[in-house]
């Protein structure tokens, strides 16, 4: 049994006076204990509303269905207040925008100290001590000085070692990141990347990591999900997914990368359309209004996530795919352009 | 005063803080750099000093009418060697009523203030916090006073009490509820979507430590702000209640207010009966007034002076 096992998620908004919007439609996705694995897709994929759903701070207009099975409990079914004691210490989260998730009036130290006493018994000195430890852990430098400081007085890059500090205070399980590295610059990027994976791989905690970024992906995860219109379109192991993408909008999302190595001249590759153009799932596949190789048989009803031939790997009920693709007409062998960050 | 207390800032509460650092400290710096915020500061700490010392500054004791002999009825003496500002109609000395009035604006005003925003503070505390009916039950009772203009509201309630400094206190506090309720329930609400907030419940903090521990600390900036500002509206509201009749029964409390009312008839013979106990009130308003409009500017993190 895996550590986290979503299934058949599905979270819908309600709304007064407007059609319902449906903004995960069925996803599925299970992560080992100490595993990375990526969710990956564009704006409006519904990936972050997928980690919200798991952590349970939707808002109440939004109707969740499926089940979400942390270590065997289910989490969806879970009295709130049983849930808000695992929030923090089992599961934890980092959030796209350092600069304004945390507390502008309080200092690192109190902001530090609060989750560790709020799950921990520690004393309020010894949650201090521990607080500067966490500092030092995030390569905060000077961090006895720092934790009497305020939010303001730190660089985003800084800010979003503090956020990771605090995610990981209570040495959670399994930690959720948002598009850790959006809000930064370039160059912190990859910094903050490094120093959140190996923090995770130190501790061996499971990381469920969000974001459209493909390089980030090819530096980081184990497995990879690939998302579109609220539903898994493909899962693989990440070397696989780079070597051999299957569905139409995976090759499609690597087409798209700039690569400093192309010839001169060529233009960028973007996927036609935008997220909108949404078939519902249950018509056919939701990307075919985009996909140049889609027909009739794409839109004649739900399309199932299928092991492809290539990899004959186990498909039983339990074990996961190793590489499976919601498509009906799936790219064959190496694409376009391979991925070759993947190594 | 109590904007003044409030200020030295929370680096007491994180002994590593380092100087200079905090809000607070901002806030302390942008503020000495206003002149307008300097000039009601240095007013509404004459004030407070007068208030308080008005028992060594004042020549002799408040309403003693020892000199009652020396007014006629066409004439107030003026000033003279003996009283610097003159006699008043009852034969007092006009200068130590006038330090003495500022002690029982201050007391009342204050404490009028302090009762206004306690209770104010915890129904908007409990609005915002909770939300739901307990949210809408709070509000639509603070609307029904709000309906009511603050002075009319003051007055019915020192009719209601009867006439004493506590029905005053009480009156001013009455009229001032609403306003802080509304101020920190909106502080509240503005705060439940921010993302730290989503952060702090990332971490399984519970919603009163969310509330209590951090969105109230976010808060105390705009309702110190509100409350200074208040402060100018309560001095004069003591005066009015007093020119209405509704103040302090006891006739030797000194109260520009009423020092107001016993000047009317004789404003022709003795103008400045009327117009130094005026002006007391009218600077003394400013001077809140000057100092919690800075006070806002320099809490504010988009004001770049």
């Amino acid at each position: 049994m895996s550590l986290l096992e979503v299934e058949d998620l599905r979270v819908r908004f309600t709304r007064r006076g407007a059609a319902d919007v449906t903004a995960v439609d069925g996803v599925s996705f299970s992560v080992d204990a100490g595993e990375v694995v990526g969710l990956v897709g564009e704006s409006g994929c519904g990936k972050s509303v997928t980690s919200l759903a798991v952590m349970g701070l939707l808002p109440r207009t939004a109707r969740v269905t499926g089940s979400v099975r942390f270590d065997g409990t289910d989490l969806l079914t879970l009295p709130p207040r049983a849930l808000a004691a695992r929030r923090g210490r089992d599961l934890a989260m980092v959030f796209q925008d350092p600069m304004t998730s945390l507390n502008p009036v309080l200092t690192l130290g109190r902001q530090l100290t609060e989750v560790l006493r709020a799950h921990t018994d520690l004393g309020r000195a010894a949650a201090r001590r521990e607080a500067v430890d966490l500092l030092a852990r995030v390569g905060i430098p000077d961090p006895r000085r720092r934790v009497g400081e305020y939010p303001h007085q730190l660089s985003g890059g800084m800010r979003q070692r503090v956020l990771i500090a605090i995610a990981l205070a209570c040495s959670p399980r399994l930690i959720i990141a948002d598009e850790p590295t959006t809000a930064l610059d370039v160059t912190i990027q990859a910094q903050v990347l490094d120093l959140l994976t190996t923090l995770v791989r130190e501790s061996g905690t499971a990381m469920v990591l969000i974001t459209h970024d493909l390089g980030v992906v090819a530096g980081t995860c184990d497995r990879v999900n690939v998302l579109y219109g609220g539903r898994v379109v493909e899962t693989a192991g990440r070397r696989e997914l780079f070597a051999h993408p299957r569905h139409r909008y995976t090759t499609g999302l690597l087409a798209a990368v700039p690569r400093v190595d192309a010839p001169e001249g060529t233009g960028l590759r973007p996927v036609p359309g935008s997220v909108r153009d949404l078939l519902p799932w249950a018509r056919g596949c939701a990307f075919s209004p985009r996909c140049a190789h889609a027909d009739d048989a794409c839109r004649s009803g739900d399309i199932a996530l299928t092991a492809g031939p290539a990899d004959g790997g186990p498909t039983g009920t339990g074990e996961r795919a190793p590489h499976a693709a919601r498509c009906v007409h799936p790219a064959s062998g190496t694409p376009a352009r391979a991925g070759g960050g993947a190594a | 005063m109590t904007a003044l207390e409030a200020l030295p800032d929370p680096g007491q509460v994180e002994p590593t803080g380092t100087s200079g650092a905090g809000p607070w400290r901002a806030a302390w710096r942008r503020l000495r750099r206003d002149p307008a915020g300097i000039a009601g500061a240095v007013i509404v700490a004459l004030f407070v000093l007068v208030a308080v010392l008005a028992p060594v500054l004042a020549p002799y004791r408040p309403a003693t009418a020892e000199w009652f002999g020396q007014v006629t009825p066409t004439s107030v003496p003026g000033p003279s060697a003996e009283h610097p500002l003159g006699l008043d109609s009852f034969g007092s000395d006009l200068l130590t009523q006038l330090l003495y009035g500022a002690r029982s604006s201050l007391v009342i005003g204050v404490v009028s203030t302090a009762v206004g925003l306690a209770v104010g503070a915890a129904l908007g505390l409990l609005a915002g916090g909770i939300g739901g009916w307990v949210d809408t039950a709070i509000m639509r009772v603070v609307d029904v006073l709000l309906s009511i203009p603050a002075l009319l509201l003051a007055v019915s309630v020192a009719a209601v009490l009867g006439r004493s400094s506590t029905s005053v206190m009480l009156a001013i506090a009455a009229a001032q509820v609403p306003v802080f309720a509304r101020l920190l329930r909106a502080s509240l609400l503005s705060q439940r979507g921010q993302d730290y907030v989503l952060a702090l419940r990332s971490l399984g903090l519970r919603q009163r430590r969310i509330v209590l521990g951090h969105m109230l600390p976010n808060s105390t900036g705009p309702v110190l702000v509100q409350a200074t500002l208040v402060l100018a509206t309560a001095v004069i509201e003591v005066a009015a209640l007093s020119f209405l009749g509704l103040g302090d029964p006891e006739p030797r409390v000194a109260e520009w207010g009423r020092m107001l009312v016993r000047a009317q008839d004789r404003l022709e013979q003795a103008p400045q009966l009327a117009l130094l106990p005026g002006a007391c009130i009218a600077v003394t308003a400013l001077g809140f007034t000057l100092l919690g409009e800075s006070l806002r500017q320099a809490l504010d993190p988009r004001s770049t002076r």
